[in-house]
C-alpha cells in the first residue's frame, strides 16, 4: 500500500468515524426526552445511585410510557458540587434538548440549578432530592417544582417530643453547613416555641474526625444532645462520646440515624434504644403503599439495597410526579408547557409515605415521621415509627409573618439559650 | 525577595543580553531587537515573526465559532476551554519554561475568584463590599499576584517532587481555610450570585460575549507567554530550567527568575479564576479543591507542555471528556473513559496531545518530515 491510498484509507476510516459519532440516534417521534442528574460520582456516589433506582422505578410502575409517549431518561452525574450540577443540567438542556429536567441530589446543588433554571423558562425544571430551605423560599423559580419536604420540614414534630420525654435543655452539635442549619431550625422553632432551651451549638466542619474538643464543651447540666451529623461523622463522635464516659441521650437528626449508626457495636449500643429522630419516610412504615413500594424496589433492583433509600424515594415521588402530570395533559408540552405546569400544581396523590402534594412557591407539603431506635425480635435495632405530622409547609407551622421574622435557619438562626 | 535585588538581577542579564538563537528553518528572522526602538514597533516586528498562515486560520476559526456553534458549545465548552486553558498555561509557563511544577495555580486562581466575590458584588452582603468591577477585578487579581508570589517565594528553595508537594499543601492549606473560615468566605457555602458586569449595551453574562471576553483574555495570555519566552528573562528562565547551577555560576540570579516566573503565571492565573469565577457565577470551596488542582495538571500534560497552545489543546479536549463521555458508556463507568483517555495520550506520547499530533504529522505527511516540530524547546 501505498503512502497516498493509506492516506487516503486513513481519512475515510476517520471520517467514518466522526460522522458515527456526530450522528445522534434517530428518535420516533413518539420520545420524550427528559433529563434526570444525580451524583453518580464523588461522596454521594452510592445514594446517587439509588436515586436513579427511585427514578427508574416510578418509569417502570408506567411500563417507560407518559401521555402516550415512550419516555427516555438522559441521565446526568455530577459530584455533589454545584458547579458540576449546572454543567451537567445545561448540557441536557441545552445540547440534549430535553424539555423537563428531574434533579439534583444535594441542597447546595439545588439553589445552583434553581438561579440556573431562570434563565431558561421555556423547561420545566423538577428537584430530586435536594431540600435547601432557600431553594423555594428565596427567590424561587416560577419553573422550579419540589414535590418533596425539606430539611427544617423533615424535624418538625421532634422538637415537642423531646420535650415529652423530658429534655428541656439540649447542646447541640452539628455539621457546619446548609443542610444542618435546616434541620437544626425545623427542630427549634417549636422546641424553643414550647420553652425548651439549646444552651449552646457546636458548629463542626464537614468531615470531622476529633471530637474531643466539643466533648468537653459539653455542659453536665444539659438533658440530651442534640446531634445533627451525618454516616461516618456521627459514628466517629459516638465512639469518642462513649471513650470519654458521656452519658446523655441522644436525638438525631433525619440522616443521623442511619444503618451505621445502628450497627453500631460500642458498649453504649444499649443506649441508642430509644433515641429520637425524624424525617420524610421511614423503613418501618406499616402502611400498604409503603409495603407495596418496599417489595416493587427489592423486585426490580437485585443490587439495590434491602430497603430503599431516602433518595431513592424523594426521587421516586418527583418523577412519579413529572409523569402523573405528562399522563393528564396527555404529553401535551405546547403553550410553553402552560397546561403541564398547571398539572403539575394540581399534584396531589398518596405516595408511599403520605399524601404529595405543592405549596404556591411550588415546595412540597408533606408528611413527617418521627421514629425512635427500637429492637427487632432477632435483636437488630431499627427505626420504629411513634407519630406521623401529616401537611407541614415549609414555614414550619407558623403564620408566613411569623416565619419570615425569624428568617431562614443558620448558625445564629433561632437561637434560645 | 527584594525589588531591588531582582531589578538587579534583570540588569546583570541585560548585560549579557542573551539573545534566543535563531532558528535553522528560518535563517532570515532578525533576533536582535533594537532595544530603543519603539515598543509598538517591538510587538509588530513580534507579531510578523510568530504569526503564520496557520495561527491566521486559527484566530478566524475561533472568531466565528460562536457563529456557528450553539450556545450550548460556546458557553459551556468553548468559555470553559479557554478559561481553564489560561490557568493550564500559567503551569505551561512554570512547568514547561521554568521546569517548576506548581499544584497551586488553581489556587491562586481559586483566591482571585473569591476576592472578587469579596470586593464586588454577590448574594452574601454581609460580607461583600460591593465596590464596582472595574475596581474589584484588578484589586482580584493584584491581590492574587502577591499571593503568587509568596507562594513561589515559599517554594522555589525546593526541587521537583518536593515544589509538588510544598504547593500542594498550600493549596489544601487555602482550601481548609475558604471551607472554614464564616467571616471573610463564608465556608462551605462560599459565594452565590456572581455575575460578569454589564459594559453598556454589552452583558457579559451571555454566552457570546462572555466568550469574546475569554478568548481575548486567552489570546493576550498566549501571545504574552509566547513573547515571554523570547525575552532575555524568558531564555534565562529556561537556562534556569535546564541547568541552575551553570546559570547560577554565570552570574543569575536563580531565586529571582524563579519567583518572578511564580508572579507572572500567577497573573496568568488570577484572570483565568476570575473568568471561571464569573463563568460558574458561584465560587465555594470546591471550586480549588484537590479535584480542580490535579485537573489543571491533567490539562496541561494532556494538551502538552512544550508550548503554550498545547494548554488550550488540552482544555479543549478536557472540557470535551467532561461532558460527553458520560454518552459513551454506561452512566456509572463514564469516568473509566475519560481515566482511560488521558493515560493512552500520556502513554502513546512524550508531549501530551501536542507530541502525539507531531508524531501524526510526521508519519502521514512527506512534507512535513523534514520541518522541526520543537521549535521552541
Amino acid at each position: 500500500m501505498n503512502v497516498r491510498k493509506r492516506r487516503v484509507w486513513i481519512r475515510s476510516l476517520l471520517g467514518a468515524a466522526i460522522a458515527a459519532a456526530l450522528a445522534s440516534p434517530a428518535w420516533s417521534q413518539e420520545t420524550l426526552k427528559i433529563g434526570l442528574l444525580a451524583t453518580l460520582e464523588g461522596p454521594f456516589a452510592v445514594p446517587g445511585q439509588d436515586c436513579m433506582r427511585g427514578a427508574d422505578l416510578a418509569l417502570k410502575e408506567k411500563k417507560g410510557m407518559a401521555g402516550g409517549k415512550k419516555i427516555q431518561f438522559i441521565k446526568l452525574s455530577s459530584d455533589a458540587t454545584p458547579d458540576k450540577a449546572v454543567a451537567a443540567t445545561r448540557k441536557a438542556v441545552e445540547q440534549d434538548k430535553v424539555p423537563i429536567m428531574i434533579g439534583p441530589l444535594s441542597g447546595d446543588e439545588g439553589i445552583a440549578v434553581k438561579n440556573y433554571a431562570k434563565t431558561q423558562p421555556g423547561v420545566t425544571f423538577i428537584n430530586g432530592s435536594s431540600g435547601a430551605q432557600a431553594t423555594t423560599l428565596q427567590d424561587p423559580a416560577p419553573n422550579f417544582y419540589r414535590f418533596n419536604t425539606e430539611g427544617a420540614q423533615w424535624m418538625v414534630g421532634l422538637g415537642e417530643h423531646a420535650l415529652g420525654k423530658g429534655y428541656k435543655k439540649m447542646f447541640l452539635i452539628a455539621e457546619d453547613y446548609g443542610f444542618p442549619y435546616s434541620q437544626v431550625q425545623g427542630f427549634m422553632a417549636s422546641y424553643c416555641a414550647k420553652g425548651g432551651k439549646v444552651v449552646d451549638k457546636a458548629w463542626v466542619p464537614l468531615g470531622t474526625k476529633d471530637y474531643s474538643s466539643v466533648i468537653a464543651r459539653i455542659p453536665k447540666n444539659v438533658d440530651a444532645l442534640l446531634v445533627v451529623l451525618g454516616g461516618a461523622d456521627a459514628v466517629n463522635f459516638l465512639t469518642q462520646y462513649e471513650q470519654t464516659g458521656g452519658n446523655k441521650p441522644m436525638v438525631g437528626g433525619s440522616i443521623t440515624v442511619d444503618q451505621t449508626v445502628l450497627n453500631f457495636k460500642g458498649k453504649r449500643r444499649a443506649s441508642l434504644l430509644g433515641t429520637p429522630s425524624a424525617g420524610p419516610m421511614a423503613d418501618s412504615i406499616d402502611t400498604p403503599q409503603w409495603r407495596k413500594f418496599v417489595a416493587d424496589y427489592r423486585a426490580a433492583f437485585k443490587d439495590g439495597f434491602p430497603s430503599p433509600s431516602l433518595f431513592a424515594y424523594l426521587y421516586y415521588i418527583n418523577t412519579k410526579a413529572t409523569l402523573d402530570a405528562l399522563d393528564a395533559v396527555k404529553g401535551n408540552l405546547g403553550d410553553g408547557h402552560k397546561a403541564f405546569r398547571a398539572a403539575l400544581q394540581k399534584t396531589n396523590f398518596q405516595g408511599p409515605a403520605g399524601t404529595v402534594k405543592i405549596d404556591a412557591n411550588r415546595n412540597g407539603v408533606g408528611t413527617t415521621y418521627i421514629t425512635e431506635v427500637s429492637k427487632a425480635a432477632d435483636g437488630s435495632f431499627y427505626n420504629k415509627v411513634i407519630k406521623t405530622v401529616p401537611n407541614i409547609s415549609q414555614t414550619l407551622g407558623l403564620s408566613d409573618a411569623e416565619f419570615k421574622k425569624m428568617g431562614l435557619g443558620s448558625r445564629d438562626v433561632p437561637d434560645c439559650r | 525577595m527584594s525589588a531591588a535585588s531582582w531589578r538587579r538581577a534583570m540588569n546583570a542579564e541585560a548585560a549579557a543580553r542573551m539573545p534566543a538563537r535563531p532558528l535553522p528553518t528560518q535563517p532570515s528572522v532578525v533576533v536582535g531587537i533594537d532595544p530603543s526602538a519603539p515598543t509598538t514597533s517591538r510587538w509588530l516586528e513580534f507579531l510578523r515573526r510568530e504569526l503564520s498562515v496557520r495561527h491566521v486560520v486559527v484566530l478566524v476559526g475561533v472568531l466565528i465559532y460562536p457563529f456557528v456553534a450553539s450556545p450550548f458549545f460556546t458557553y459551556q465548552i468553548g468559555a470553559q476551554a479557554l478559561a481553564l486553558g489560561l490557568i493550564a498555561l500559567s503551569l505551561t509557563l512554570l512547568a514547561g519554561y521554568g521546569g517548576m511544577v506548581s499544584l497551586a495555580q488553581m489556587t491562586v486562581a481559586g483566591l482571585a475568584g473569591y476576592l472578587v466575590a469579596i470586593f464586588g458584588e454577590s448574594a452574601a452582603t454581609a460580607i461583600s463590599l460591593n465596590w464596582p468591577w472595574w475596581v474589584a477585578v484588578p484589586f482580584a487579581v493584584a491581590l492574587a499576584v502577591v499571593f503568587a508570589t509568596a507562594v513561589g517565594w515559599l517554594s522555589v528553595r525546593t526541587e521537583g517532587i518536593y515544589t509538588i508537594m510544598i504547593t500542594l499543601a498550600i493549596g489544601m492549606a487555602l482550601f481548609y481555610l475558604a471551607q472554614q473560615n464564616y467571616t471573610l468566605f463564608n465556608g462551605h457555602q462560599g459565594f452565590n450570585q456572581l455575575f460578569p458586569p454589564k459594559i453598556g449595551d454589552v452583558d457579559f453574562r451571555a454566552p457570546v460575549p462572555f466568550y469574546y471576553l475569554a478568548l481575548a483574555c486567552a489570546l493576550v495570555g498566549y501571545f504574552f507567554v509566547k513573547h515571554l519566552v523570547r525575552t532575555p528573562f524568558g531564555v534565562a528562565l529556561q537556562g534556569i530550567r535546564d541547568n541552575p547551577r551553570r546559570m547560577r555560576a554565570l552570574g543569575y540570579n536563580v531565586m529571582a527568575h524563579r519567583v518572578a516566573a511564580y508572579a507572572l503565571a500567577g497573573a496568568l492565573a488570577a484572570v483565568g479564576g476570575v473568568l471561571i469565577t464569573w463563568y460558574n457565577n458561584r465560587i465555594s470551596p470546591g471550586s480549588m479543591g484537590l479535584g480542580v488542582m490535579i485537573n489543571i495538571l491533567v490539562i496541561a500534560v494532556l494538551g502538552g507542555m512544550k508550548r503554550p497552545i498545547g494548554a488550550f489543546v488540552g482544555a479543549i479536549v478536557f472540557v470535551l471528556l467532561q461532558n460527553f463521555a458520560i454518552d459513551l458508556v454506561d452512566r456509572e463507568r463514564f469516568n473509566l473513559v475519560i481515566g482511560g483517555v488521558f493515560l493512552v495520550i500520556v502513554l502513546s506520547s512524550r508531549d501530551g496531545l501536542l507530541g502525539l499530533w507531531a508524531m501524526v504529522r510526521s508519519r502521514f505527511s512527506l512534507q512535513s518530515r523534514n520541518t522541526n516540530q520543537w521549535r521552541h524547546p
